[in-house]
């Protein structure tokens, strides 16, 4: 028995269980052993290599796969381990936060439906299994979003809707035109008859080449609006300040955590490099791209006075490092992109989790009317001291690791601008954070919160988990250590459209 | 509603349920299959509902049972792919006998989705349209 199926079945499991169960307890037990198991297992898939799973034992006929495949390779195991990672520990958070909302079962069973679309997206080697997937996670959110069932968030929900169902449809409509093309589904085999008819169409050279190039350069179109709308990246961003603020905090969370770059950047760049080919001109879309996110996102956020809206601008700038690092394609820019996707994950969470423990304790997001809270919240405050160092890329913390190594790869490809613009948007990430700082953790303690009291065990318990991540992650880099993870991910990457050889066998 | 509706979909509500029942059971027959089966059973529901109305408490009672439904429905469905786990090792696999083809008793475990996305499809959209009906600002 195989453990790659688990990853879907085990949420789903605990998600229909919980629509179906009220006791509060029982939720908050349940949810959080299915994701402490998730994580588990997450681990323990680290030591296979390429794992190919079969739905319903369909084998492939004449080579030619039929069924649905479920693929674990390098890059898989990277992002099920940082999902995970995150899932728990917001579970975690909820058990203490959740209290305050109505319906706590229901929460869990959208966050496990969720977290079962990812693990999907994820995992799934067939392109529309991938849509459907990545469907289930997107609408489980944009409940998620509407869960406080304020004005407010009703309206970020909705907006959050209507973008992502546009960006869906252009997923959509890329996926069909890729299915008349080759005539199949599955990502390898796509990937096999896209390098054939490449290769034909180079030597023939005819009519029926430019068609071949022009289709492939317009399903990649699509799929960078739609991809890039799901990863909020600068001119498809517009949907990400309003929906990610408005959702609980575990769940702001997740979404900036972790959906986006499920949803949005891994599955861009598992296409881009291994479905059709990475191209210097998708390389240059990506890099100025990237470069637009970095210092679109972190202008935005500089002037912000609402905690959890600045930290939503900061994502999108951080997408921007993960997307020029992984746009430049060489080995160094690949691990610094899928580096700093991990890192961003980890204190961007713990980001938003400081901001809920805020918002739990004092009631208000702004940032005007906090101050001094680390005299009465030493966990908080210390926490997202370490997060805010780390993001702003301050030497000890992970951030400072992933920036330099995306400024190196910068530099070594002879793209001298964009490092230059890697290294101001920092410098602004940097100031912005001292902002935020400065006005909500130090400073002299406002007289309205003499009476407020730390947030209770659970909620600090993975706060300071996560900070401990932040400080140590660094470590990630060492040779040794860098073989287990981060290599075999690069490998995925770097070979390309020799992706499909080793699926196909 | 004035009298013609009330009689008309007296008569036609449980036809629509059968039919729905029919599209169901033959899914691996004909064109159709659960989600549509489902959705015509859902159908006569709505049709009821919209035709003699009801007190507002027993419509909430309704409601939470088709919302049971709806949750029965995805769990059974769940079941029957975790079954192929535990038996053959393998997600999914239609680990019942195969039968004779173009029968009613034959592919396997295809039948016994059928039902779960009828129970789940059904539930799901009663519970909608319910929803709807009691929604109150």
């Amino acid at each position: 028995m195989s453990y790659i199926p688990l990853f879907i079945i085990l949420p789903l499991f605990g998600a229909f269980v919980l629509s179906l169960v009220r006791t509060r307890r029982f939720g908050d037990i349940f949810a959080n052993i299915i994701n402490l198991s998730l994580f588990i297992l997450s681990l323990i898939i680290i030591r296979f290599g390429t794992i190919v799973y079969k739905i319903g034992g369909w084998e492939p006929v004449n080579g030619i796969p039929i069924g649905i495949y479920w693929v674990k390779d390098g890059l898989s195991t990277l992002m099920l381990i940082i999902v995970n990672l995150i899932a728990l520990m917001s579970t975690i958070f909820s058990v203490n936060y959740m209290e305050r909302f109505t319906e706590k079962n229901r929460y869990y069973c959208l966050f496990l439906l969720m977290l079962a679309g990812m693990n999907g997206v994820i995992l799934s080697g067939d392109m529309f299994n991938l849509f459907v997937f990545l469907e289930i996670a997107a609408i489980s959110s944009y409940s998620l979003v509407a869960f406080g069932t304020e004005s407010e968030e009703l309206e970020a929900a909705f907006k959050y809707q209507v973008m992502g169902t546009i960006a869906s449809s252009f997923i959509l409509l890329g996926i069909a035109l890729l299915y008349s093309y080759t005539g199949t589904l599955n990502m390898a085999d796509m990937a096999r008859v896209i390098a054939i008819k490449n290769s034909e169409s180079g030597i023939l050279n005819s009519v029926s080449s430019i068609s071949h190039f022009q289709l492939v350069n317009f399903v990649c179109g699509l799929f960078i609006m739609g991809f890039g709308m799901k990863a909020a990246i600068v001119p498809f961003h517009a949907w990400l300040p309003d929906a990610h603020p408005s959702a609980p905090a575990p769940i702001s969370a997740m979404l900036s955590g972790v959906l986006i770059k499920a949803l949005g950047v891994y599955v861009l760049i598992r296409i881009v490099f291994n479905i059709t080919g990475m191209t210097p001109v998708f390389s240059n879309i990506l890099l100025v791209l990237g470069t637009l996110s970095i210092m679109g996102g972190v202008v935005s956020a500089i002037g912000q006075w609402d905690f959890k809206r600045l930290l939503a601008y900061h994502s999108i700038s951080q997408v921007g490092y993960i997307i020029l690092g992984i746009g430049l394609g060489t080995p160094l820019g690949i691990l610094g992109g899928l580096f700093h996707l991990l890192n961003h994950s980890v204190f961007k969470s713990l980001l938003f989790l400081n901001s809920g423990a805020v918002v739990y304790a004092t009631g208000t997001r702004d940032l005007k009317q906090m101050g001094g809270l680390n005299k009465r919240m030493p966990v908080t405050g210390n926490s997202s001291f370490i997060a805010s160092m780390s993001i702003a890329g301050v030497p000890p913390f992970n951030g400072f690791w992933s920036k330099l190594i995306i400024i190196i790869a910068c530099i070594q490809a002879n793209r001298i601008g964009f490092a230059i613009w890697a290294i101001i948007g920092s410098i602004l990430t940097l100031a912005s954070f001292m902002k935020v700082q400065r006005y909500a953790f130090f400073g002299p303690l406002n007289e309205k919160w003499k009476g407020i009291k730390e947030v209770p065990g659970f909620m600090r318990v993975s706060m300071v988990l996560l900070a401990i991540l932040c400080i140590g992650m660094g470590l990630l880099l060492l040779p040794q250590v860098r073989e287990v993870l981060l290599n075999p991910a690069v490998e995925v990457l770097e070979n390309g459209i020799e992706y499909a050889k080793t699926i196909l066998l | 509603m004035s009298e013609i509706v009330k009689t008309v979909s007296r008569i036609f509500a449980p036809l629509i349920i059968v039919f729905g029942i029919y599209i169901t059971l033959h899914g691996h027959l004909t064109p159709g299959g659960g989600f549509a089966g489902g959705i015509i059973v859902a159908g006569a529901i709505i049709l009821l509902v919209l035709a003699f109305g009801g007190e507002k408490e027993r419509l909430i009672q309704e409601r939470r049972t088709t919302s049971r439904l709806e949750s029965s429905g995805i769990l059974l469905f769940w079941l029957v792919g975790s079954l192929g786990l535990l038996i053959g090792g393998i997600f999914f696999l239609n680990f019942l006998g195969k039968g004779i083809p173009f029968t009613i008793f034959s592919s396997g475990i295809i039948p016994i989705c059928n039902i779960a996305i009828a129970a789940e499809v059904g539930g799901a959209i009663s519970t909608i349209l319910l929803a709807l009906v009691l929604f109150e600002r």
